[in-house]
């Protein structure tokens, strides 16, 4: 779906946007994502979202640049994806080349500290929000329930790499669907 | 020479890291041995520090960091452009792909699975922010439980307003609770 209607600098601004709003990584990432690019722009569902994470996951690179490809390419295609990632990490470029011989003494400084243990709570429950919200929508079934449960307990247990649970994933989804699918037509 | 040197580096990093900014790390550390001139393992852990209490993406941040360190802002820009090459590359190319396949049902039936394993992995970086924050080891801290509580209901409840609020709102206060880090 190529709409007209989104320009460059659209989908520039919206992703370094949500670039100066993350703290901390990847998955911090998710709730500004829905926010922006789901609820407001509503250039993709929420179903989309986990679809570009999964992808992201798998492939390499960095999540947050991985999911901004995908959505600028689905909005304007290649130069849109190449114009979305540009927006993503133009923040950072910014912020840090500017700190970058006071970064040391911003970091050990108490306030700044502090601030970020409380940054830090509110990122637990943002998260948290996100996730439920995206679960209603994927969790449909008893299937990706024992999925998404096991996943959890083994990455918690264990922390293997991401890789083997996004193999399982595809491969849970192709068994069950196949079954369900054998079963609807006998 | 440095300049492209940077972006090569960056570029390979980019290219083999899978899973997101942390996989970045055991690179980071390769080039510290490669180019003991460039960064030291010192300025990875200042750097790690410092990804955490800025926004951004931390993979990002690293590759600015080293990029500006190395040869200021030309070199930042190098950097992080070698640091996203791969991604965007074979991000398209798979974006491609997925739209000419998008119907066919294996690929339907994959993502039905797929999707409840990456909510999974998705708790599980919660999970890990849950362990630094609201535990100190196998204490819970009360205060900051407190306010997780607090602010999980408020975002229930008031769905309209934005996230950064919320984490302008938990800045301030971790500021005037003094919580520890």
């Amino acid at each position: 779906m190529h709409e007209e209607k989104t320009t460059l600098p659209q989908l520039f601004w919206t992703f370094a946007k949500i670039g100066v709003m993350t703290f901390g990584g990847g998955y911090a990432m998710l709730p500004m994502l829905q926010r922006e690019v789901v609820e407001s722009r509503k250039w993709c569902t929420d179903s989309d979202l986990l679809d570009y994470f999964a992808v992201g996951q798998c492939t390499p690179g960095i999540i947050a640049v991985n999911t901004a490809t995908f959505i600028g390419y689905k909005q304007r295609g290649n130069i849109g994806g190449i114009v979305a990632t540009l927006g993503m990490v133009f923040p950072s470029l910014v912020i840090i080349t500017i700190l970058a011989s006071v970064l040391t003494a911003f970091e050990e400084n108490t306030y700044v500290q502090m601030a970020f243990s409380g940054i830090r709570v509110a990122v637990c429950a943002l998260i948290t929000v996100s996730v439920v919200k995206l679960a209603k929508k994927s969790i449909v079934d008893v299937p990706t329930l024992v999925l998404c449960l096991a996943t959890f307990v083994l990455m918690v247990v264990f922390s293997l790499s991401p890789v083997i649970f996004i193999a399982v994933g595809i491969l849970w989804g192709l068994l069950f669907s196949f079954l369900k699918e054998k079963r609807r037509k006998s | 020479m440095t300049y492209l040197l940077l972006f090569w580096e960056f570029f390979k990093i980019g290219l083999f890291s899978v899973g997101g900014g942390l996989a970045t790390l055991p690179f980071l550390f390769r080039l510290a041995q490669t180019h003991p001139e460039w960064i030291t393992v010192n300025d990875i852990s200042n750097m790690i520090a410092v990804s955490e209490s800025t926004p951004g993406p931390m993979g990002i941040n690293m590759a600015t960091y080293t990029g500006s360190i190395v040869g200021g802002i030309f070199g930042s820009l190098c950097a992080t452009l070698g640091l996203v090459a791969p991604s965007i590359i074979i991000i398209l190319i798979i974006a491609r792909v997925l739209e000419k396949f998008s119907d066919n049902r294996y690929v339907k039936w994959a993502f039905y699975g797929l999707r409840a394993s990456v909510i999974a992995l998705i708790s599980y970086a919660g999970w890990q922010v849950f362990r630094i924050s609201l535990f100190d080891g196998s204490h819970i801290r009360l205060v900051e439980t407190a306010l997780f509580a607090v602010f999980l209901v408020l975002m229930l409840k008031l769905k309209k307003v934005h996230p950064i609020v919320w984490i302008g709102i938990a800045a301030v206060l971790g500021i005037l609770l003094k919580l520890p880090s």
